[in-house]
């Protein structure tokens, strides 16, 4: 079913943490994979995720549907759904680096990819990033602090690329 | 499967969503058109990924089967 017009989809990544910047990248390499022409703008906290290093967090506390299990120990240990006290999470210094460290961790072991791999394969197959102008003078964000190959546009130019795509999301 | 027959052969045992569609994608843009790929996965979703990949791009599954968790596909290049 392979039609002649290659089809097109506009993402807007809004997003910064660990959790929320999955779906952009997923969606933007595999449509990359299945020949779409592909823009994903960044903007607000997902500008984060243009950053040469990208250091995204998880916040379990902000997340109160979050499954905690541990990556570690034998089956039925790694299968118990931890209660956590929201007072608990909130309150515990520390806490979002240790879920984040699970987090990556628990991704490793199901062999799912980073972010920086996703991203890079993004690069590589030609998806558009686009940073968000407004919001890099915002937070003080310049074009030299982020991975090569990002251009920079405003709302016009991501909706001129949308206007004409057959798949948009907000993220 | 029937006809065992490939000219590459892909490894994508252990992993998750969305690579095996990501470097299956890699390895057949190095196949030259009528050469065939064996993919083999894990990934239980791979299954209709690679029918959805293969439906999108063109590019022929010509068959697929399963042993003891283990996903094999084999894909021609259009």
């Amino acid at each position: 079913m392979s039609e002649d017009k290659p089809k097109r989809m506009a993402l807007i990544a809004s997003q910064g943490t660990l959790d929320w910047a999955y779906p952009p990248f997923i969606l933007a390499s595999t449509a990359a994979a299945m020949e779409m022409h592909v823009a994903v703008y960044f903007t607000f906290y997902g500008l984060t995720l243009l950053k040469k290093k990208i250091s995204a967090k998880v916040a379990p506390h902000s997340n109160p549907a979050m499954p905690m299990k541990m990556p570690y120990g034998p089956k039925e240990f790694q299968n118990i759904e931890w209660p956590m006290p929201k007072m608990l999470m909130g309150n515990m210094p520390g806490f979002d680096t240790v879920a984040t460290s699970l987090m990556k961790e628990t991704f490793k072991k199901k062999g799912v990819a980073t972010i920086e791999e996703l991203r890079e394969i993004c690069i590589d197959s030609g998806v558009k990033l686009i940073g968000c102008q407004m919001t890099m003078d915002v937070f003080g964000f310049s074009q030299n602090e982020f991975v090569d190959g990002v251009e920079v546009g405003g709302a016009a130019t991501f909706l001129e690329f949308a206007a004409d795509s057959d798949i948009q999301l907000f993220i | 499967m029937s006809n065992n027959q490939f000219d590459s052969e892909l490894d994508c045992q252990g992993l998750n969503c969305p690579l095996p569609i990501l470097k299956t994608k890699k390895a057949m843009d190095g196949l030259s058109s009528g050469q065939i790929l064996k993919m083999m996965a894990t990934d239980p979703g791979s299954v209709n990924d690679v029918q959805s990949w293969t439906k999108r791009t063109g590019n022929p599954l010509m068959d697929h089967s399963e042993d003891n968790g283990v996903y094999s596909f084999l894909i021609q290049k259009k």
